[in-house]
């Protein structure tokens, strides 16, 4: 028999991988060929979907991509005994794209089968929850703290002190909060793991609620990713069949339970705060910090809140251990960052590697330039709020500290890039639009200034009084940097004011003027 | 395809009495809700204050708050296109235009015969191959106008 395995994540089926998988099925009946097709998450190789890999004792050899009407072809050319094809990529851990990563976060994604606990065991699955147990909580926070590990949701805030800080509460109810409300633009990353590798985020989530004494967690999921919430209530329910979850543990004697909860379409929801009070099932506003999440969380109880991809990477810490992970990256950047490559992009996916890589290695050799073949324009990175940035800043490396330097943020890790056709007072105008449209309301710098901001974008591209219509926006946007409760409107201005000034000219009049003030 | 049930007090009752027992049961019992009649009327709101020992201002000003809710059944078929940057960056408002066009409402409308609701949705998780959109649950990605307008065609039939 042999194994074919085609991917089920919502990336390969948006390009017609359920379609591929169902002519195999039907190809290989009509033919009597002995066949067991397995369902796996992405590679992360998107361009290639729908990827078709075929068992071989050398491994995996991928053929993409694969839409329906090529199955009887390449079953006719020899697929199942990898014969070459126009379509075939080799062996797919020797393809370059992937090999020249270092996947610890998604070291099992597209290799196993979402929805099979055994799968998972067999690829490691739960070593770091058994030494957690074996180490205790105590030790268990020292390793996350040892591995340098920053929230990979945007902050950067490091998650080991955030667990420190909630283990050293008294003990009482307290909730591990996973943050899947993943609504940036050109990120995809937690939706990959969610689908692709669900059982290690319920590790890690576990291994959080035994180190700070948490018997409770909750998922909160954006509504958007229907596929998600199925991969997620099916690992969960296989993680309580086994033992892992429920009153004892993986036999250690300590009780931890989770389920997931659907938000509702409100980007904000995405902050941490605003998060909380939406699962409490109220509007989805902002608080007020103090208190930390970790001190006054989830029910005004003591909260870890932590991204996916930060819970999903504490399994290999505790495995392999806080120093293996600590010593990639560079400077205050440890470990490996999931990146992803979308918008106008000729090899868009994800792509982990050690901090440290520049920008436009990624776009133009990684990402391999644009999609529609013209010229790279601006890039933006790290979601709505995040800066764009020209070409001549393509050597900022990928960094935290780094992309703070040169006026942005890394967020969540997603590179978006557009071409020469862009126009970037549309896109400065569409930063305010959607800052208007999903603020919560509660502070008036956001809920006011971008309003306010779309209607002087609106003006300044009309022509009307345009310098002093700059001078008020530059002035809004430092009002709302400085003045919001949270980061969607304190890094709304972050879209708008990097457009202004790398991309003076789509600005009309404003590039002289910009020029002398600088 | 979406079947909704009619509206009655009692079944939605029957519904909130499944979810209020859960922590912060609000915004489940508001999923179960539009799951069962297609939205959440006004007359539920007060049902679920009871339920939940809350005030009917809470109610309203949760269901009005996330964009999710909706006050009446949309069409038989939702279309949810993609207008965030990575599909801006890759031909989405040409995309835009053209259902407006073909279908002839507006984002956020409901065509005529009731057979699609045409919604913005700000990022599927489908960067990597924009412009996306999401017709029910189904996903498509990589859109061209050629299969954009399959696609038109599809969420009318």
């Amino acid at each position: 028999m042999t194994c074919i395995y085609i991917s089920r994540d919502s990336g390969a089926l948006c390009v017609g991988a359920e379609a591929t998988a169902k002519k195999f099925r039907e190809e290989a009946e009509a033919r009597g060929l002995d066949v067991e097709i397995i369902r796996t998450g992405a590679r992360g190789m998107y361009w290639l979907e729908p990827l078709i890999e075929i068992e071989t004792p050398q491994g995996r050899v991928g053929y993409g991509p694969a839409k329906a009407s090529d199955v009887p072809d390449l079953i006719d050319a020899g697929i199942l005994e990898a014969k070459p094809h126009d379509k075939c990529i080799g062996v797919v851990d020797d393809y370059p794209w992937l090999k020249n990563q270092t996947r610890l976060t998604f070291a099992r994604c597209g290799i196993v089968d979402p929805r099979s606990l055994a799968d998972y065991q067999a690829h490691k699955g739960y070593e770091g929850l058994k030494k957690a147990i074996q180490v205790g909580p105590k030790a268990t926070v020292e390793e996350v703290i040892t591995s340098g590990l920053r929230g990979r949701g945007g902050a950067g805030f490091p998650t080991g002190i955030k667990w420190r800080t909630v283990a050293e509460t008294p003990p009482q109810q307290k909730y591990i909060v996973c943050n899947a409300d993943e609504g940036d633009s050109g990120t995809f990353a937690d939706r990959m793991i969610m689908e692709g590798d669900p059982f290690v985020l319920i590790e890690g989530m576990t291994i959080a609620g035994l180190a700070v004494g948490a018997t409770y967690g909750y998922i909160y999921l954006r509504s958007e990713y229907p596929h998600a919430f199925e991969t997620l209530n099916i690992a969960i329910a296989e993680a309580r069949k086994a033992g892992f979850l429920g009153d004892n543990v993986a036999g250690s004697g300590l009780a931890y339970d989770m389920e997931v909860r659907l938000g509702a379409g409100a980007y904000v929801c995405g902050e941490e705060t605003s998060l909380l009070d939406s699962l409490e099932g109220k509007r989805g506003e902002v608080r007020a910090k103090p208190p930390l999440p970790a001190h006054v969380g989830l029910f005004g109880q003591p909260s870890v809140i932590n991204n996916v991809l930060s819970l999903a990477t504490v399994p290999i810490i505790m495995s392999d251990g806080g120093e293996y992970y600590r010593d990639f990256g560079m400077g205050k950047s440890r470990g490996t960052m999931p990146i992803q490559l979308a918008g106008n992009i000729k090899h868009g996916g994800l792509y982990e590697t050690a901090f440290g890589i520049s920008l436009g290695e990624l776009v133009d050799e990684v990402g391999g330039g644009t999609y529609s073949g013209r010229p790279v324009r601006a890039v933006q990175v790290g979601g709505p709020l995040g800066a764009y940035f020209p070409r001549e800043k393509f050597d900022t490396p990928f960094d935290y500290e780094a992309f703070t330097a040169a006026g942005g943020l890394i967020g969540h890790g997603g590179v978006v890039v557009f071409d020469d056709t862009v126009d970037m007072a549309l896109q400065a105008r569409f930063a305010m639009e959607f800052c208007a449209i999903e603020s919560c309301g509660k502070c008036t710098p956001c809920r006011i200034g971008s309003a306010r901001g779309m209607e002087l974008m609106d003006k300044i591209m009309a022509g009307e009084e345009r310098e002093s219509n700059l001078a008020v926006l530059e002035d809004l946007c430092d009002t709302m940097k400085w003045g919001s409760l949270c980061a969607l409107g304190g890094f709304a201005p972050y879209p708008v004011m990097s457009a202004l000034h790398h991309f003076p000219e789509d600005f009309g009049a404003a590039k002289k003027r910009l020029q002398a003030a600088e | 395809m979406p079947r909704y049930e009619p509206w009655t007090p009692e079944r939605a009752s029957e519904i909130i009495a499944q979810h209020q027992h859960e922590k912060g049961a609000t915004l489940p019992i508001l999923h179960a809700l539009q799951g069962v009649f297609g939205c959440v009327p006004l007359d539920a709101e007060p049902l679920i204050a009871d339920a939940l020992n809350i005030s009917r201002a809470e109610v309203h000003g949760c269901v009005t708050f996330y964009h999710d809710f909706r006050r009446e059944p949309g069409g038989r078929r939702t279309l949810k296109l993609c207008l965030a940057e990575s599909c801006q960056a890759s031909g989405v408002r040409a995309l835009e235009k053209r259902a407006k066009e073909k279908l002839g409402v507006n984002m956020g409308g409901t065509t005529a015969d009731r057979r699609v609701t045409l919604e913005p949705v700000y990022c599927l998780g489908l960067c990597h191959s924009s412009p996306a959109a999401m017709l029910d649950n189904e996903v498509y990605g990589a859109l061209d106008e050629e299969q954009f307008d399959e696609l038109l065609r599809e969420a009318q039939s």
